[in-house]
């Protein structure tokens, strides 16, 4: 066996009487990449929180190369060769990539001056040096959200970290950067450094780990080499119980389209898209970031001004000038940044819920609370919105309550066109799933899907057909009979 | 679940306590006429500060009501005046009238600031200091640097009449309060302000014309600067050019002592009213007590800083 680099066990943590972490165990070994997996609430956070040193442990020990370790604050797990790249990335955008990396230890030179010639140089020896393709005076917002990362990881190495957390690295990036990623993992583990890498994307853990440990509910539940499981098994050590099947699809496409686009037009040089959305069906609309996706979404819901091009509704032309347009010809827009534009997150389910469908929720210009309690207590049946009151912040609940609650606020205007912008991001298997159920079952009852994915395998699982963009425009359909991942690969690049 | 009641309603057990303590401390403190006393210097900045908690609720600010409330105070004094020199051709009008034009000005005033932002994604600190500037030089403009004196009987009356024993301002101050409070709570324009607040984002793809609610709620305060200008006025018997000096600062004080939060989404006109009833009791104690009003000032501001510690305390434990 080789060198353990950070050596952790029964680590213990409860909040008011509660166990958030049981019996936290966990082994990395240098030159190793190690996944660790679990739903949400499994303990995972609990468990980086400690091991950051930003939440005290009730009981467990902790060693770092063999010798037991306390840390009280961040920066004392930063000087022990722990770090960790957060899932959002907090950079001063207006400071350069090589004043980010030494932010709070510039190199001075005479009367405390900084010295900014010798901060550059060794910034761009270090980004040189893991081959990034970054320089170090480029100022932060010009970066991607890859390239920002890559940056992250740099800075994470300058402090000569040993052990890198990643938090869901790649739930802001599309293929092409998650590559370059994945690229600058490898060159860690090259060099001898343990990489702790936490992701929902089971593909992509089978993809770049080479051992896995599992959380569920507190508890350490198995650990071991990932060339050794199957995909299955470590679903259900997550889930704890088997799943049937990672994906439901009950839906059949009739042939009646409900939403016809001829020559749209949309924002960021989408152009002369036109393809039509059938009833029942769960169109998936695939492409490398910046492809246009997500500018076609807005563009449907109103959010975006109209370039040209037409829409038709069951055959009638429309006009779609603004969300609430939108809203009122049926459609409900999903986005993919549940907490930047899904939710508001100082309000509770019911406000949440109740959100896009005020106009029916009152009489005039009077709310009708009993209305809104009502739909909020159907919506968190249907869906199975696990909260103990409906008026509790949704702050405090899972990512995937979460994602169920802006589905309920959207499924409460009774739509016939889902626009899905990545819905299961940050969402355990388990949710998932639930997810899955709520698409098809939308479909089978008449209603329709267009959902953007990132993850292949969702689309593989659920579309019934897909199109893929390319620079702004389709490059290629795909029909489900055909449909592979080699070719959704193909026709995006 | 105790501890989260207490943080709560921290704010209302300060006032309590404060006037517990200011009960025994002064003989004077608890009687019906200082209460009243109380109740109607609360009143202007009250008022304020429910129109200010509109806006600070959609993450902006307000700091142009004080300037509002003098242009209010003298437009709608011109209007009202027997004395020759400030009146208007054809003056005095009916009360009516003359409240109309002030309540139109403020409400103006706001719309100004509020399409600034709203359209122009100006930051409202940046458009309401233009405001708090253009408004003061406007009321100085109008009323040629010189107060509007001499003001009708009907019109002083609104200020300073009785109401069942109870002064105008203050059965003003409360008909506000009730009034603000419903249409926050019981009204789906209640529910836009709190949903554009909390995140601009989201209510906007929800269907909520967010711009449209930026802009109303700055219509509103700006109304009730007006209101408050006039109140000033009618009690005073005259509109003096540089009234409402610095009143922003009570009512912005009063909202964040209230709870309300400046990031937006959270907060009560309650909170707000008990915040300004707080800075109320406590300027009429340390009066009471003697101490100078040089000190008062000290002691508010350590109040105002306080209540957002406690306030960021809470956050920070959630």
């Amino acid at each position: 066996m080789t060198r353990a680099l950070l050596e952790v066990s029964g680590l213990k943590k409860s909040y008011g009487g509660i166990a958030a972490l049981r019996d936290g165990r966990f082994r990395l070994e240098a030159g190793s990449v190690h996944a660790l997996c679990g739903g949400n609430g499994a303990g995972k956070s609990t468990f980086l929180g400690i091991v950051m040193g930003i939440r005290q442990r009730d009981g467990g020990t902790i060693a770092r190369n063999g010798v037991e370790v306390a840390f009280d604050t961040p920066s004392d797990a930063l000087a022990a060769g722990i770090s960790i790249i957060e899932q959002e990335l907090n950079p001063v955008p207006a400071m350069t990539v090589a004043e980010n990396i030494f932010l709070g230890r510039e190199p001075l030179a005479r009367f405390g001056r900084v010295d900014f010639r010798q901060m550059n140089a060794s910034a761009q020896a270090l980004l040189d040096g893991l081959h990034f393709s970054i320089r170090a005076d480029t100022v932060m917002m010009e970066l991607t959200v890859a390239e920002l990362q890559l940056v992250e990881i740099a800075k994470a190495l300058s402090y000569d970290a040993e052990v890198i957390f990643m938090d869901e690295p790649t739930s802001a990036l599309g293929e092409a950067e998650a590559d370059q990623l994945f690229a600058a993992i490898r060159l860690l583990k090259e060099r001898g450094k343990g990489v702790v890498y936490v992701s929902h994307r089971l593909s992509e853990i089978f993809g770049i780990a080479d051992s896995y440990t599992v959380f569920r509910d507190g508890q350490f539940i198995d650990s071991g080499k990932i060339a050794d499981v199957t995909r299955e098994d470590l679903i259900q050590m997550i889930v704890g119980r088997p799943l049937a099947e990672e994906f439901v699809k009950e839906n059949r496409t009739e042939p009646t389209a409900i939403l016809s686009v001829r020559n749209l037009n949309a924002e960021r040089g989408v152009s002369d898209v036109s393809f039509d959305l059938r009833k029942g069906e769960i169109l998936a609309l695939y492409g490398l970031m910046g492809s246009g996706r997500s500018e076609i979404f807005e563009r449907l819901f109103g959010l975006s001004p109209d370039l040209g091009g037409e829409i038709r509704l069951e055959g009638r032309p429309i006009t779609l000038g603004s969300p609430r347009q939108a809203i009122s010809h049926g459609l409900a827009f999903v986005t993919e940044d549940r907490k930047g534009s899904g939710l508001v997150l100082s309000a509770d389910v019911r406000a949440n819920i109740c959100m896009a469908s005020l106009d029916e929720m009152s009489s005039g210009p009077v709310m009708r609370s009993r209305r809104e309690a009502q739909a909020a207590g159907r919506m968190i049946e249907m869906f199975g919105i696990k909260t103990a009151s409906d008026r509790l912040e949704v702050s405090g609940l899972s990512g995937g309550n979460q994602q169920k609650v802006v589905l309920g606020k959207w499924f409460l205007t009774t739509p016939r066109v889902l626009l899905l912008d990545e819905p299961t991001r940050g969402v355990d298997v388990g949710a998932k799933r639930e997810i899955y159920r709520i698409m098809s079952d939308f479909a089978s009852a008449g209603g329709a899907v267009i959902m953007v994915s990132s993850e292949i395998d969702e689309v593989l699982g659920m579309a019934d057909r897909a199109i893929v963009m390319r620079e702004g425009r389709i490059a290629g359909e795909i029909d489900r009979r055909d449909l592979s991942a080699e070719k959704l690969v193909h026709l995006a690049a | 679940m105790l501890a989260s009641h207490a943080q709560k309603y921290g704010i209302l057990i300060a006032l309590i306590v404060a006037c517990i303590f200011l009960t025994f401390a002064n003989e004077y403190f608890l009687t019906g006429r200082n209460i009243l006393n109380v109740l109607r210097q609360t009143s202007i900045n009250g008022i304020l500060a429910i129109g200010m908690t509109f806006v600070i609720l959609t993450r902006g600010i307000d700091l142009s009501v004080g300037s509002i409330v003098a242009l209010a105070g003298v437009v709608s004094a011109s209007l009202a005046t027997t004395s020759s020199a400030a009146m208007v051709a054809g003056g005095p009008y009916p009360v009516a009238i003359a409240f109309g034009a002030g309540l139109a000005v403020g409400m103006a005033c706001g719309a100004v600031s509020g399409f600034v932002v709203a359209r122009f994604n100006v930051p409202a600190f940046v458009a309401t200091l233009g405001m708090l500037s253009a408004a003061r030089g406007l009321t100085l403009i109008y009323a040629g640097g010189k107060p509007v004196p001499n003001l009708t009987d009907a019109y002083r009356w609104i200020g300073t009449a009785d109401l069942a024993g109870i002064p105008m301002p203050v059965v003003a101050f409360a008909v506000i309060f009730l009034a603000a409070t419903w249409v926050l709570t019981s009204t789906r324009f209640g529910r836009h302000v709190y949903a554009a607040g909390g995140n601009p984002h989201a209510a906007k793809v929800s269907g909520i014309n967010v711009p449209r609610i930026r802009l109303l709620v700055y219509v509103i305060s700006g109304g009730m600067a007006g209101f408050a200008g006039m109140m000033l006025a009618a009690r005073t018997g005259s509109a003096l050019t540089q009234a409402g000096i610095a009143y922003e600062l009570d009512a912005i004080a009063a909202v964040v002592i209230g709870g309300t939060s400046l990031a937006g989404g959270i907060g009560r006109v309650t909170g707000t009213v008990i915040g300004a009833l707080l800075i109320g009791v406590m300027n009429n104690g340390l009066d009471l007590m003697g101490v100078e009003s040089y000190y008062q000032q000290v002691i508010k501001g350590g109040l105002i800083v306080a209540a957002v510690m406690l306030d960021q305390a809470r956050h920070k434990q959630a």
